[in-house]
């Protein structure tokens, strides 16, 4: 029987899953493993021709169809899931020891059960877990308050830091979820100011308090998908084009850029869409030489303003244009 | 599936010739065509990482060799969870957005479901992320899990040109969602953190499995810290508008009023373009006092964005 190894992997997960599971509905098994129905009834078909050498009764893999669900009568001694290899003990293990470290969020008593029993599981799958680590910043100064209002459902009052304006706003949010991505902890909640779905970086929340009001998103408030990121900026931002030194290019790296071309000389020339202008603006400040706003004009002529503004302070005129 | 069914059920060693015979598909072709069958599906094992056992069933005699799989090696342990053990692991197998570890959790979740431990899918109010972005990740994984050496060009910060180098893996850190390489450098004969983003092309991974040990006190997350943080070697003293330079002042070692609605926040800084990243974009706000070489770095980045 020619196979490929995902579908022999299949198959060997599937006569273990169908003794574990009995009488499931063929169409959730498909959606289990992945596949279609009509390729799980092939998969089955398979099967059944498989078996102990002698192909005697009790020497072939059985099973039983009853309604729209099935069962193994004989596993033709398949009864048990293949051990996890290296990369699946790594994945797992890894995963759950990031868990562990991220304070205040989990019972951390749960996490650390589940890791032991799944070490033990992988057995020595599990050795090189200790080269991979995920580091995740710690927030003990306000997750356990996030926390709390996220068990008790309640409305949490917020001073934050917004970088683009350099100030720090206070405003009230109906808190949803907590987000660790990318080692970085933040908060997504319905901001009652500005009534839309907000994320905040838990290391710019200057200060939190727990407010007795029941926190009341509107119902009509998803979760952002994260799939494709934290930061997708919307259609209408502004659109900068900015020129970039080879020293600066990691700023493409670091936002999402709607066209990135790379000069003769390892530079890049960017456009991206930004959601405050005054953020633009503070990259360029930033940036210095490295870096030049292409477009808008408008854009351009404020930031060589502020620069010549902030040369006044430091005593030295700006240069003559 | 024949061949592994046959190898499971068998606890005497099967000598090639018996597993033909048993194993239909097996015994229709010629010796050629079987010879060639039979390697691919042992190939195909391999991959999977199914135990193939080789031994002789008789110590005394010269008995053919012979093939089976021992079951304790081939099954997954028994293992159950708690429902709030299901719910942490169910939370840590959707932490992976890098393509191959996603799929390595999935095929690990898929085996713990078929030995009846069901970890749930819905999200809650929790949810976290690690991506692998970085083309020279897989090679380094790889490295990393099989005890191997690696081989890169690597471009240092700053620079356009990339250097050839060599490198022990002692392990892979992802920090502030960038992954790092934690390793000894042959070339250099010393303990070097690499960032993956700045690997030029192919990572080559090279030496036997198992070639590469890392020492017992190796402590990859303070390796990393101190080369992605700033170390501080000296203070600045920066004039900050009140209300201004947050950052900086959440950071500052000292503040004092300086009047007119100024404050003055003394910080330590590792070296002043540095300072200047962290000073230069509160523009007109903030104005370094000292040291001078700090106050230049930020005047050099102003002049030339006040003349363009």
């Amino acid at each position: 029987m020619t196979s490929t190894p995902a579908q022999l992997s299949r198959l060997l997960a599937l006569v273990p899953y169908l003794l574990s599971h009995p009488g499931t509905a063929i169409a959730d098994v498909a959606a289990e493993f992945g596949i279609s129905e009509q390729r799980l009834r092939q998969e089955l078909d398979l099967l059944w021709v498989c078996g102990l050498p002698g192909h005697g009764p009790g020497d072939l893999i059985d099973f039983s169809f009853e309604g729209d669900t099935v069962s193994v009568i004989e596993s033709a001694g398949v009864d048990r899931p293949l051990r996890l290899t290296v990369d699946e003990a790594l994945a797992l293990v890894v995963a759950l020891r990031a868990l562990a470290e991220t304070p205040g969020l989990l019972a951390r008593d749960a996490v650390a059960r589940a890791l032991a029993k799944v070490e033990q599981a992988a057995g020595n799958s599990a050795l090189p877990a200790g080269r991979v680590e995920v580091a995740v910043e710690g927030q003990e100064r306000v997750l356990p308050v996030v926390q709390q209002a996220l068990d008790e459902r309640r409305r949490l009052h917020l001073s934050y830091y917004v970088p683009a304006r350099d100030e720090t706003t206070d405003r009230d949010v109906d808190p949803m979820r907590v987000l660790v991505v990318e080692g970085r902890t933040y908060l997504e909640a319905w901001c009652r100011r500005t009534e839309g779905l907000r994320l905040f970086r838990l290391d710019r929340v200057e200060s939190v308090e727990l407010l007795d009001a029941p926190a009341e998103p509107p119902p009509d408030a998803e979760p952002r998908d994260i799939a494709q990121g934290l930061f997708v900026p919307s259609a209408e931002a502004l659109l900068v084009t900015l020129a970039l030194r080879p020293a600066a290019a990691w700023v493409a790296d670091y936002h999402p850029c709607e066209s990135v071309q790379e000069g003769s000389d390892g530079g890049l020339t960017v456009r991206l869409r930004v959601a405050d202008p005054a953020w633009a603006r503070r990259l360029a400040l930033r940036l210095g030489p490295l870096g030049r706003i292409l477009a808008p004009a408008e854009l351009a002529e404020q930031v060589r303003a502020e620069a010549a503004a902030a040369l006044a302070a430091y005593g030295e005129a700006a240069p003559a244009s | 599936m024949n061949l592994v069914i046959c190898l499971l059920a068998t606890r005497r060693y099967l000598t090639v010739q018996q597993i033909r015979a048993a194993v239909p598909g097996y015994n229709q072709d010629t010796e050629e065509a079987f010879r060639r069958m039979f390697e691919r599906d042992k190939e195909e094992l391999r991959e999977l990482g199914i135990p193939l056992e080789t031994g002789t069933n008789s110590v005394a005699h010269d008995d053919e060799a012979g093939y089976r799989i021992a079951r304790r090696d081939y099954e997954l342990p028994e293992i159950s969870l708690e429902p709030d053990e299901a719910a942490a692991l169910g939370l840590a197998a959707r932490l992976w957005q890098s393509a191959p570890l996603a799929g390595a959790t999935g095929s690990a979740l898929l085996k713990l479901r078929a030995a009846g431990v069901d970890a749930p899918e819905s999200s809650g109010v929790l949810e976290t992320r690690v991506a692998a972005r970085e083309p020279a990740f897989p090679r380094c994984w790889d490295a990393v899990r099989d005890g191997r050496s690696v081989r890169f060009a690597y471009r240092t910060s700053g620079r356009t040109a990339s250097e050839d180098r060599t490198v022990q893996p002692w392990g892979v850190v992802s920090w502030r969602g960038r992954w790092y390489l934690v390793g000894h450098d042959t070339g250099r004969n010393a303990q070097r953190v690499f960032r993956l983003s700045r690997v030029v092309g192919e990572v080559e991974v090279v030496g036997e499995p198992g070639s590469v040990v890392p020492p017992g006190d190796v402590d990859l997350r303070a390796a990393v810290a101190r080369m992605a943080e700033d170390e501080t070697r000296a203070t600045a003293a920066v004039r900050l508008r009140a209300g201004a330079g947050w950052e900086l002042r959440k950071d500052a070692t000292a503040v004092r009023p300086d009047g007119n609605g100024w404050d003055v926040v003394e910080v330590g800084f590792s070296d002043p373009e540095r300072l200047a990243d962290r000073v230069a974009g509160y523009g007109p706000a903030a104005v370094v006092l000292s040291p001078p070489e700090a106050r230049e770095a930020v005047v050099a980045r102003l002049t030339a964005l006040a003349g363009s």
